[in-house]
């Protein structure tokens, strides 16, 4: 799960990291009290609206715009609020801005220069151990770093037996360059940060960029937070950040009854169960010529009511010109499954596309008698290459 | 021989009385499998499906040399679970629970290193050594007995693939479900591993998915070991968008090396068949075994 930065860095501020202040707004007139706040508990000259979306590169579409005085506050907030913001990481339609982060200004003269540095934690797969990763190239994306400079990349591995020891926060703040006051920032900046992560179930931080300021305060001016799904049920005050406006409206109906759906943007629908073979029915769909229009795992229980649950969400996607049910009956029988997907076809009239119901395992034959002789216009297959074939044969038409 | 569990493995099932439990627990004892027992904290002493329920995984090792170790006890409590049965000294702890979370597991797998135990999943389908053991959920009548071994990060494809490999005229030594969490017990080199060191296993069909390293390690230990024997691989999710979860939590493309293109990529570079569709995984087998598919 995701949640917007002002919420990241809440969490974050509540485990003692220093994060670039600011208050959130929803309207021109708030954002005008955010910023006479930053000034009056932060001495912020300046405000930097933030639009507050689940994306990054928001600076690249124009939400993020710093603000002089009051009226451009007024001015650049009513511009960003409400407004549909493209960024490399949205779709090609956007996303509608109904939030802004009114933030400090961090880039104020001072002593000495500043700096911008990147600092994610995650886990290593590889060793089944949570890594702190840092480049002193803030700021920029990071797997451009990782292509043209990896080098620059530092990991700090940590041992879940001892956790982060002080150590390895002064190792990363050598590494960074830093000494003196930023150098004692930058590894308090980095206890907190993994004591954060690891308090909070959170399946990857990153910030991006970690600033020093002129006067040498290490913060988080950017806070990207994701949470472990199977560890929410322990935290119900995060996941109560949960926007689903930021989610398709679809995928959110599905996880309502409990489908695991992913939209994708092709023209072949699927319903399939078991994530494995649903990855691998999206890979039969493209090489039989098509283009997945989505993943959907129905889980063990395939009955009519899942069935019909599932169809309808597949066909709320008007880009859907077939699709294709693959199921392996192996506890659950084919027969049954067949007789729910009957039951869910006959239940909602008339389906206009085309359906290729691919039943294999326990009772087979018969589930496939049953989808032959049930009149409805569905093309039925026992072996994975007939439905790939029928497939292609549809998509032709 | 087989591998990790036999007609002679000692069974027992964790969350035994509960609703999955039970039920696996029926299906397993139809295959034939040796269950010995169960394990549901408050229930010691009684009886469930005519067999012994003990509140310790310890007590069921003391009094009835239990051995292995079935899990379907629910995700909050399932690592501990796992644990219990590494401190009790269960050699293989099969743990099918989905929904573990990674700081759980980080936990465990820092808490059986160095345990003489292996734990295949979680979030897998079991270990099937056909016409022998069943300690899993997967259908029981599609393995029959051959000479392919099987290592997957699927279940419902483990059981594709499977059946293929019988439509094709071949069968199954044992077949590996090693999860689809980003933290298993046993990685695929692990579970390779296994079946390469394994006489009665001619072969083997490596099944993995988007996200992580596991197959690619799998692959160059493969190389590395002199190929062996042949290996038939896929990798679900060539269609996978970047960023997106695909059902499994470990499913996931983080960068350009877990993309299902670079996996097969470095498969093929390391003499693994590498078949792009899933549903010729039986026939290309036969094929690379110089037997005529049926």
């Amino acid at each position: 799960m995701n949640i917007h930065e002002y919420q990241g860095k809440q969490i974050l501020k509540s485990f003692g990291v220093a994060v670039q202040e600011g208050f959130v707004a929803e309207t021109v007139e708030q954002a005008v009290e955010a910023a006479k706040k930053l000034k009056a508990d932060y001495n912020s000259d300046f405000a930097v609206i933030k639009a507050q979306i689940h994306a990054g590169g928001r600076g690249k579409g124009g939400g993020v715009k710093v603000a002089k005085n009051l009226d451009e506050v007024r001015e650049k907030a009513g511009a960003i609020l409400g407004m549909n913001l493209i960024t490399p990481q949205t779709s090609a339609a956007g996303k509608l801005v109904s939030k802004v982060l009114v933030a400090q200004d961090v880039y104020y003269p001072g002593p000495n220069p500043t700096k911008e540095f990147y600092m994610s934690v995650l886990l290593n797969r590889a060793t089944g151990r949570n890594i702190i990763m840092y480049t002193t190239e803030g700021g920029m994306d990071i797997e451009e770093v990782a292509e043209h400079h990896p080098d620059k990349i530092w990991k700090e591995e940590i041992d879940p037996k001892v956790g982060l020891q002080a150590f390895q926060a002064r190792k990363i703040a050598f590494n960074l360059g830093l000494s003196g006051e930023a150098f004692k920032g930058m590894t308090k900046f980095v206890a907190s940060l993994y004591k954060a992560y690891d308090s909070i179930d959170a399946s990857m931080f990153e910030i991006n960029p970690l600033f020093k300021t002129s006067d040498d305060k290490i913060i988080a001016v950017d806070a990207k937070v994701t949470f472990d799904g199977n560890g929410l049920y322990r935290h119900p005050d995060y996941e109560a950040m949960r926007d689903i406006t930021e989610e398709d409206p679809t995928e959110v109906e599905a996880r309502l009854a409990e489908l695991n759906y992913v939209k994708l943007d092709g023209n072949v629908g699927c319903m399939v169960n078991g994530a494995g073979l649903a990855m691998a029915t999206m890979d039969i769909i493209k090489l039989s010529g098509g283009d997945p229009a989505n993943f959907l795992d129905v889980g063990g229980t395939a009955n009519a009511e899942r069935v019909e649950k599932a169809f309808r969400i597949i066909l709320k996607d008007p880009n859907v010109k077939a699709i294709l049910v693959n199921i392996f009956g192996g506890i659950v029988r084919c027969d049954r499954v067949a007789q729910g997907i009957v039951d869910a076809y006959k239940n909602m009239g008339t389906i206009n596309v085309p359906i290729i119901v691919r039943l294999q395992g326990t009772n087979a034959e018969e589930a496939k008698k049953i989808i032959d002789e049930s009149g409805l216009k569905v093309y039925s297959a026992i072996q994975l290459q007939e439905a790939a074939d029928l497939v292609k044969e549809l998509i032709k038409k | 021989m087989s591998v990790l569990v036999n007609k002679d493995s000692k069974v027992i099932v964790q969350g035994f009385t509960g609703s999955e439990g039970t039920f696996h627990a029926t299906q397993m004892i139809e295959y034939g499998t040796n269950v010995v027992g169960g394990v549901t904290p408050g229930k010691g002493g009684t009886k469930h499906l005519d067999r012994p329920v003990f509140n310790t995984v310890a007590e069921a090792v003391k009094l009835v040399a239990a051995d292995v170790s079935i899990i379907f006890v629910p995700a909050p409590f399932a690592a501990d679970a796992i644990m219990e049965s590494a401190d009790a000294g269960i050699k293989v702890i099969v743990c099918i629970t989905e929904g573990i979370p990674v700081k759980d597991m980080i936990a465990v797998k820092e808490y059986i290193k160095g345990k003489n135990c292996r734990l295949i999943g979680p979030n897998c389908p079991g270990v099937i050594t056909a016409g022998e053991a069943k300690v899993g959920i997967m259908p029981g009548f599609v393995f029959k007995k051959g000479t392919i071994g099987i290592v997957s990060k699927s279940g419902t494809l483990t059981y594709e693939a499977a059946d293929q490999i019988v439509k094709a005229g071949l069968g199954i030594t044992t077949a590996i479900g090693i999860g689809g969490d980003p933290i298993i017990g046993t990685p695929t080199k692990d579970a390779i591993e296994l079946l390469m060191n394994d006489p009665e296993t001619e072969a083997i069909v490596m099944i993995g998915e988007i996200g992580g390293n596991y197959e690619a390690e799998a692959a160059r230990w493969i190389r590395a070991n002199g190929n062996k024997k042949p290996v038939v691989g896929f990798i679900a999710g060539q269609t996978a968008p970047k960023g997106r979860t695909m059902g499994h939590a470990g499913a996931i493309v983080g960068g350009k090396d877990d993309t299902a293109e670079a996996k097969m990529a470095i498969m093929r570079e390391c003499g693994i068949h590498v078949v792009e569709s899933p549903a010729v995984i039986g026939k290309t087998m036969a094929k690379v075994l110089g037997k005529v598919a049926v």
